[in-house]
């Protein structure tokens, strides 16, 4: 049934869907690479999406949100145009890395439970880490990594995005 | 050429023939975080303009070009990066900027003149060191599995092959049976490199007697272990090396089906091991006719989506089938029933990497190195308070001694210099983990000996810890780490190590009691009892290991509510030694409330009354007179 009857195409919005499942050949049991690649789409899940692809594959939206909601690498909310990520691994912890998140937070009125600035410029997350041990502390700041670093330092970074942002 | 230098012959080639000169450029993580991509463009336009004839690409039989440029995965010495080694001279220059190039090209590879100020100085002795033969950091390891990362293009499957590159698999569909295969690998004794350290030949066993047409082999690449890198390196220095093994493992067992699942958090990694599954295609080392064998054999690369319980394999499975990441109780182990309930092995990086060298020089070779329990070597990712971080490969039997001080190059303060009596704990093996001590420095490092204190050798990371490291906040730490991570399906796990938080919270936060530390110690053996995988089952490893061996400092928190390190902040009482301060002033003038008082030339106080224990004091006094914070 699923592979032919193609649920009605509301909207331009999922059009992308369409492809990415296409790609996957509509398996149920491609769901990770499909939300992965969703979310490479849309930076992140958007829950009629994820209504959309239970239909599509033909299982419970129930499924999907639990698979959504179950690894970390899945946002169901939307993130900042600039995507902050402090390294929290061991390596990164033991040589000072809270001190760091904590400057962060505070240059830009973020806390643990509020991640995005209102303005949705800037998304602050910690990841578990990132493998570049060697460089501890790190800070990933649009996938551009950026090692040994302090809370100075740190909050330089985000400082050098608002002024580029501020010129265009 | 008239230039000398660039006519060095190879003694290893006798006939004369000329010596490629080669740059070679690391591009893992970390040298890429600082610039070594543009390093790469710097040279290439730079050697072209010097004149010199050069070639980004690796063929046998060139013998047209001077010069060879290429990237390599990770050497290992992350901290140094980027690096250049300059082959056949042997020259390793480190924290090679853009603006160094033009004077690398014009003085070395021209002028054949070392550039001392890019030189590693060893600490130690204060001495120049030329290149990795002179480095103590390389010259103590025994590398294998990290042999060729380094040295040859990632992303070049004909360099592989010219170093010897899919001989093992080649051999092994040709010329074995799987039962020649699995005796061999059986042999050598080789254990799980992911963490467990259950022989590797057994498990294929296990797979290869069962009567089913289809059968699957994964490659566990989800490296979950907060502060390791082993993995990662070896995919982004040597992917053909994993593939290779997992070649192996799925001739031995009789699968035609193949999966790498690789976490999403390495892009790199991802990238290059989906490239060399691309050149294994097209070299026919895939697909319907592996070396003309008429067996087929079919690999893909998935990305994991950040959920380290999918490093256990029932879990990784359940991933793969688009489910949750949640583990099912064994038995039916996955090697009788594993992905879509065939015959599954799951097999580590480094463990497939071991195998081509198994298979390609037999299993007695391998055992050589090693303990007779723990042949062989492995990788461990070693970082923390150490001089020289990185990848290092040393035999299992390696004391922790010469790991973490020798290689190491001994444990560092906070401002980064090496302090003879710093060593205050090494904790081994991530969240399954324990931590050593000092009276541990001269244990060997293997399956066993860990396992009897309390530790495991877990997929390899090292983290070393110095003085001003408070044990009870490391072990909250990864209490917060597996209490995020755990899927929810035991009441145990779930709730359990969230119980197990708090109860550290309230412990440096002042609010514990002696009951506190008993009851602590009862749930974290009700926890590893009633959990139904590794993540539950070790997940109070490392509150247990330093309840063990640093109970003085629970102690201090709970009943005198006080952190020796400061690092605890509610708990944290800086004061001044009065036998250290020589009175200069420094801290007063650092103290952003004015806490701080004193006459100049005489002991300091401060008062706790004002004191918000930011710790400026502490980082400004040179004398590290100002304790607890």
């Amino acid at each position: 049934m699923r592979n032919q009857t193609k649920p009605e195409c509301r909207g331009r919005k999922f059009v992308k869907v369409f492809t990415i499942l296409d790609k996957y050949g509509r398996k149920p049991s491609r769901l990770v690479p499909i939300l992965q690649a969703v979310q490479e789409e849309y930076r992140y899940l958007p829950e009629e999406v994820l209504t959309y692809v239970a239909m599509a594959l033909d299982v419970s939206p129930a499924r999907v949100f639990g698979v959504a909601t179950f690894y970390s690498h899945f946002a169901i909310e939307p993130k900042g145009k600039h995507l902050i990520r402090l390294c929290d691994g061991t390596a990164c912890h033991v040589k000072d890395s809270v001190p760091i998140l904590d400057a962060i937070r505070k240059r830009l009125g973020l806390d643990e439970k509020h991640k995005t600035t209102p303005d949705m410029l800037f998304t602050v997350e910690t990841v578990a880490c990132l493998g570049a041990c060697g460089l501890a502390p790190v800070v990933v700041v649009d996938d551009q990594v950026h090692g040994q670093m302090t809370p100075e330092s740190g909050v330089k970074l985000i400082e050098d995005v608002m002024a580029k942002e501020q010129a265009q | 050429m008239n230039n000398p230098t660039l006519n060095i012959m190879d003694p290893a080639m006798g006939n004369g023939a000329k010596t490629l000169r080669r740059v070679i450029v690391c591009a893992g993580t970390g040298c890429v975080a600082n610039g070594a991509y543009k390093v790469i463009e710097a040279f290439k336009s730079q050697i072209a303009a010097a004149g010199i004839n050069i070639t980004t690409e690796f063929k046998a039989e060139e013998h047209q070009h001077d010069l060879r440029l290429n990237k390599s995965g990770c050497q290992g010495f992350c901290q140094m990066g980027p690096l250049v080694t300059i082959l056949p001279d042997g020259i390793l220059y480190n924290k090679v900027r853009v603006e160094d190039v033009a004077e690398i090209v014009s003085q070395t590879l021209v002028g054949g003149k070392v550039l001392d100020r890019l030189l590693y100085v060893d600490p130690a002795t204060k001495k120049h060191c030329n290149g990795i033969n002179d480095i103590p950091f390389y010259q103590r390891q025994q590398r294998f599995v990290l042999k060729e990362c380094g040295t040859i293009d990632p992303e070049d499957v004909h360099e592989y092959i010219h170093h010897g590159g899919y001989m093992a698999a080649k051999k092994a569909f040709l010329k074995m049976s799987p039962e020649q295969i699995v005796q061999e690998i059986l042999k050598s004794g080789l254990r799980g490199r992911g963490g467990g350290g259950f022989p590797t030949g057994r498990k294929w066993e296990a797979a290869r007697i069962q009567k089913n047409a289809k059968k699957y082999v994964i490659c566990n690449a989800d490296e979950g272990d907060p502060g390791a890198f082993m993995n990662r390196s070896v995919m982004e220095g040597n992917p053909h090396s994993v593939l290779e093994g997992l070649m192996i493992a799925a001739r031995a067992i009789g699968a035609d089906e193949t999966l790498i699942y690789v976490r999403t958090e390495y892009p790199f990694a991802v990238a290059r091991m989906k490239r060399a599954v691309e050149d294994a295609q097209k070299m026919g080392f895939l697909g319907d006719n592996v070396f003309g064998s008429g067996q087929k054999l079919n690999c893909e690369v998935m990305e994991g989506a950040g959920a380290f319980v999918c490093g256990e394999e029932t879990a990784m499975i359940a991933s793969i089938e688009g489910q949750r990441g949640m583990p099912r109780p064994k038995p039916p182990f996955p090697a009788q029933s594993g992905l879509w309930g065939k015959p599954t092995i799951i097999n580590n990086v480094e463990t497939l990497a071991h195998v081509v060298r198994i298979i390609n020089q037999g299993a007695d070779t391998f055992r050589k190195l090693g303990s007779t329990a723990s042949p062989g070597t492995k990788t461990f990712a070693l970082t923390g308070h150490v001089a020289n971080t990185g990848l290092i490969e040393v035999p299992f039997g390696t004391t922790l001694r010469e790991v973490v001080l020798n290689i190491g190059g001994g444990i560092t303060d906070r401002h980064g210099k090496v302090k003879a009596d710093g060593f205050k704990a090494v904790q081994i093996g991530g969240p399954s983990g324990g931590c050593l001590t000092k009276d541990h420095l001269d244990l060997p490092l293997d399956y066993d000996s860990l396992r009897s204190v309390g530790a495991m050798v877990g997929s390899g990371g090292l983290v070393a810890m110095n003085q001003k490291t408070c044990m009870v906040n490391i072990a909250r730490f990864f209490m917060d780490f597996t209490q995020r991570e755990s899927c929810g399906k035991c009441v145990l796990c779930r709730e359990g190590t969230r119980q197990m938080l708090s109860m550290l919270d309230d412990i440096i936060e002042g609010r514990a009691t002696g009951e506190t530390l008993v009851l602590l110690e009862k749930l974290a053996i009700a926890v590893q009892k009633g959990s139904l995988c590794g993540l539950g089952k070790t997940a109070p490893n490392p509150v247990l290991s330093t309840l063990r061996y640093f109970r003085h400092e629970y102690d201090a928190h709970v009943f005198h509510k006080y952190c020796p390190t400061g690092q605890c902040k509610a708990l944290a009482k800086p004061s001044i030694d009065a036998t250290k301060c020589k009175g200069c002033t420094a801290c007063a003038k650092k103290c952003p409330v004015g806490a701080i008082s004193g006459e100049r030339k005489k002991p300091h106080v401060i008062d706790q009354a004002k004191c918000i224990k930011c710790g400026a004091c502490a980082d400004t006094c040179k004398f590290e007179a100002v304790v607890g914070v």
